[in-house]
Formats: C-alpha cells, sequence, structure tokens
C-alpha cells in the first residue's frame, strides 16, 4: 500500500473460511487506519483486538443510526442508515434508549433459560436428521438442517406460527443483500412489521412468546415490540443458520479437527467458541461514531468521521490469540473472541445460538458419521454479497 | 480473591452464568448475582477468564 491512497474495505476472500488477507496487513501496520467508504468519503478501519475491544465498549463511540455508514455498497441499507433508528431497533440506538429495550428483553435470554431450552432444541434437531434420513442423499443442509432449526427455535421462542417462516426468510435475505435496492429494502422492512404486528395479535394460547408477553406488560408500546419481534427474527434466522452451516462446511474441510471431536466430544463447547471465532460470520463488522473529537490509538477521530470495527480481523488477530491465528484449532483458547461483538450491543441471543451449535453439531456427525460435501468444495456457494457471510447451499451426503 | 460486580452497567450477557454458574448467576431481567464473592481457589482461573469475557467489564477481581 502506498501512502497517498486510501483503500477500501477489503472483500476479496482468499478461501471459504479466511478473511480478505489485506486486513491482516492493515493490522500488523496500522490497526487504526483511514479507509474509503463507498460514497468516497474518508472514514476509520480498525482491525486489531486490543483496539475493537477498546472501542465498542467506549461510550463515546456511538452506534446510532443517524451516524451509521456501511463499509461496503449496500444500497439497501440507504433507508436506514442515516435516518433515526426504527422503533425497537435497538442495534441503532446509544444508551438510554438502547438500555431501557434491551433490559426488557435480556432476562428472556438469560444462560439458564437457554439451557433450559436444550431438549427442545435436541427434539427438533433429532426431527430434522431423521427427515434427512428418510430423503437420503444428496441434501442441501442449508434447507434441510441448518434454516429450519434456528427459523423453528427463534419463531416458538416470540410466539409467531412456523409456517409463516418462507415469508420472513424472503424479506430477510431481502435486507441482508447487498443486490437489493433502497426500495426493495424498505418494502422488506415494512412487511415484516405488518406481518410482526398481525401475528403478535394472534398470539394466544397456553405457550405465549416473548412478542405476546412484552404486550400484555405494556412497558414497550407496539410498535417498539413489532420492531424488536423483526430484529430478533431476522437475526435469529440469518446469522444462526449461517453460523451452523459454514461451521459444518468447515469441520468437514478439517478433518484432522471434526475427528479430535468425534474422538473427544467434551470438546464440544470449546470447538463451538473456535468454530465461532474462526468463521466471524459478521464480516463487515460494526459500525461506530465518535460523538466528539477522540485520541485513540494514536490517532486523532473527528466527532461524526466514519468508522469501521473489523470483527473477522479482531477475531485473527495474533497478539490476542497467539501466532496459529489463522488455523481452526477447537482445542485452543479462545477467550475473549469477538464473534457476538462487545460492549453493550454484544449479541442478545449468543447464548440460543451456541445451545443451537452444541446440540446441532455433534448430533449431525453421530448420526451421519461419513457425512461429506456432495460436490467439489470449489463449488460450494458462497453469500459474500450479504451482511452476514456463509454459504447458500451446502449440498452433502453419507 | 474478592469479586464485584457492578450491576448498573451489567447487560445480562449471561457469559459468566453460563461459563462459572457456581460463582455467577442472573436474575430474572439477566443482571448478574454473585453467588460467591470469595471463590475457593479451583475456580481463580476460571473467574479471570469470565472477567476478561464480561462485555461491559462490570466484574473486578481484588486478589489478595
Amino acid at each position: 500500500m502506498t501512502g497517498d491512497t486510501v483503500p477500501r474495505y477489503p472483500t476479496l476472500r482468499p478461501g471459504p473460511f479466511d478473511p480478505p488477507a489485506e486486513l491482516a496487513e492493515l493490522r500488523r501496520w496500522e490497526p487504526i487506519s483511514r479507509m474509503e467508504y463507498p460514497d468516497g468519503h474518508v472514514g476509520w478501519v480498525v482491525t486489531s483486538h486490543h483496539l475493537a475491544r477498546s472501542m465498542l465498549s467506549d461510550p463515546r463511540f456511538s452506534a446510532r443510526s443517524e451516524f451509521k455508514r456501511p463499509p461496503v455498497s449496500r444500497p439497501g441499507a440507504d433507508p436506514f442508515y442515516g435516518a433515526p433508528a426504527l422503533p425497537g431497533w435497538l442495534v441503532d440506538m446509544d444508551p438510554p434508549e438502547h438500555t431501557r429495550l434491551r433490559q426488557q428483553l435480556a432476562g428472556r435470554f438469560t444462560a439458564r433459560r437457554m439451557r433450559e431450552m436444550r431438549p427442545e432444541v435436541d427434539q427438533i434437531v433429532g426431527r430434522l436428521l431423521s427427515d434427512m434420513e428418510r430423503h437420503g442423499p444428496p441434501v442441501d443442509l442449508v434447507q434441510h438442517f441448518a434454516l429450519p432449526l434456528p427459523s423453528q427455535l427463534i419463531s416458538a421462542l416470540l410466539g409467531v406460527p412456523y409456517r409463516e417462516r418462507a415469508e420472513f426468510q424472503r424479506h430477510s435475505e431481502t435486507l441482508f443483500s447487498l443486490q437489493a435496492t433502497a426500495a426493495e429494502a424498505a418494502a422488506a422492512m415494512a412487511e415484516l412489521y405488518a406481518l410482526v404486528r398481525e401475528l403478535t395479535k394472534q398470539d394466544r394460547g397456553q405457550h405465549r412468546g416473548l412478542l405476546a408477553t412484552l404486550t400484555e406488560e405494556g412497558t414497550l408500546d407496539a410498535e417498539e415490540i413489532a420492531g424488536v419481534g423483526v430484529l430478533l427474527l431476522t437475526a435469529g434466522h440469518e446469522s444462526t443458520s449461517k453460523s451452523l452451516a459454514l461451521s459444518v462446511f468447515a469441520l468437514l474441510s478439517h478433518p484432522d479437527q471434526l475427528a479430535k471431536l468425534t474422538a473427544t466430544p467434551t470438546l464440544i463447547d470449546n470447538a463451538v467458541e473456535e468454530l465461532l471465532r474462526y468463521l466471524t460470520v459478521f464480516h463487515f463488522g460494526v459500525p461506530r461514531t465518535p460523538l466528539e473529537d477522540v485520541w485513540f490509538g494514536g490517532r486523532l477521530l473527528r466527532a461524526g468521521e466514519s468508522i469501521t470495527v473489523s470483527l473477522p480481523a479482531a477475531n485473527r488477530d495474533p497478539g490476542w490469540f497467539g501466532a496459529a491465528a489463522d488455523r481452526l484449532d477447537i482445542e485452543r483458547r479462545t477467550t475473549g473472541h469477538m464473534a457476538f461483538g462487545y460492549g453493550i450491543h454484544q449479541c442478545l441471543g449468543q447464548n440460543l445460538v451456541r445451545t443451537e451449535l452444541r446440540a446441532a453439531l455433534p448430533a449431525l456427525f453421530r448420526r451421519f458419521p461419513e457425512l461429506r460435501v456432495a460436490v467439489d468444495p470449489g463449488e460450494v456457494p458462497l453469500s459474500t454479497d450479504m451482511s452476514v457471510y456463509g454459504v447458500q447451499r451446502l449440498p452433502v451426503a453419507w | 480473591m474478592n469479586i464485584t460486580v457492578d450491576t448498573g452497567s451489567c447487560i445480562g450477557s449471561g457469559q459468566c452464568a453460563a461459563s462459572a454458574p457456581e460463582v455467577f448467576d442472573q436474575d430474572d431481567d439477566g443482571r448478574v448475582v454473585l453467588i460467591e464473592s470469595r471463590p475457593a481457589e479451583t475456580f481463580h482461573d476460571l473467574v479471570h477468564e469470565v472477567a476478561q469475557c464480561c462485555p461491559v467489564q462490570a466484574i473486578s477481581l481484588d486478589e489478595y
């Protein structure tokens, strides 16, 4: 890199599991560096673990959508970035608004509650695997396993009927796609709000979900509840299914690691953390903006400037994870990985994601010990053009 | 070791309660509850890890 050209956020991956190589270069030489945004304005990118952690836990850096600018060109983000946060959309808010919403939700996602969901998770996993077996090889693991599992769970948790999933998945895909136009994304969001509003009204009976409970409590208004519902549904579908399918692809591509996991099932918890770290599906990172001029990492960041905190770069930092940070090693120390982000916005559903991955991965390989990718691994279609990275399809056989 | 927690800044990520349930729990709102402020030595390494993982650094450790 020469001194006078400002790079853009790199997107070209050397392989299905590794983030763009330029990120490592930046991290080595200039862990907070200048970056050109798609519309030509110049901001910053943060690539080291230390600075990423500092920034995401520093209240001087705002997450408000009025200031947010995506690091890659996403016309579909235009209606939302730069405008005030939608009701209930807590990822786009700072305290105290963020605090009020998060406090209403944190109690539903406690470690204990997520552990208590384990039997239900195991049951759904078992059912899906039996369906796969009946179907016979080859099957697309995304459609038959990685997507229906989180979809059924988040639907049950929120109290929306699973039969609406096709509609949710379609709109959710539009929202996360880099290809969607501004009009398409705005329409998808409006549809999702309308759908959740309607389903919340219908949610009655014995096992009322989160949305009906929030309605009864009356602390949040109807629009906020709809927004929370849309946010949790889309995140629950997109990020979890991408993590699960990509984890399977990674294990099948690292037979030594898979053999270790099969031989020592107690490694599963650490293996899940390592897969989350190594794959970091939130591959464009997190946008932040300083509310005042801030000296940070030896640079002066001006109020209002765009910053991207690159989670995949931070999660491969040898300064934190050791010299072999670029290797998948299910026995490594994974403490402090940032796959779920860091700070007050850290993923609300992280313990649910852990429960799902810990249940799903061992069960899949127990049921199909001979599982393999049914196409040339180079032909597995990757969703590089989505804000959540992963495989679009994963044809498998056994 | 003496542990103190700042419930005011806790966001209920639950990593402490998930990793060291003998030492940390969560209340119905997800906020951290300290079960054991002076845990046995066997837990010290784990508690260090947990404190490091807390996304809002709400866990402070006094070593003596």
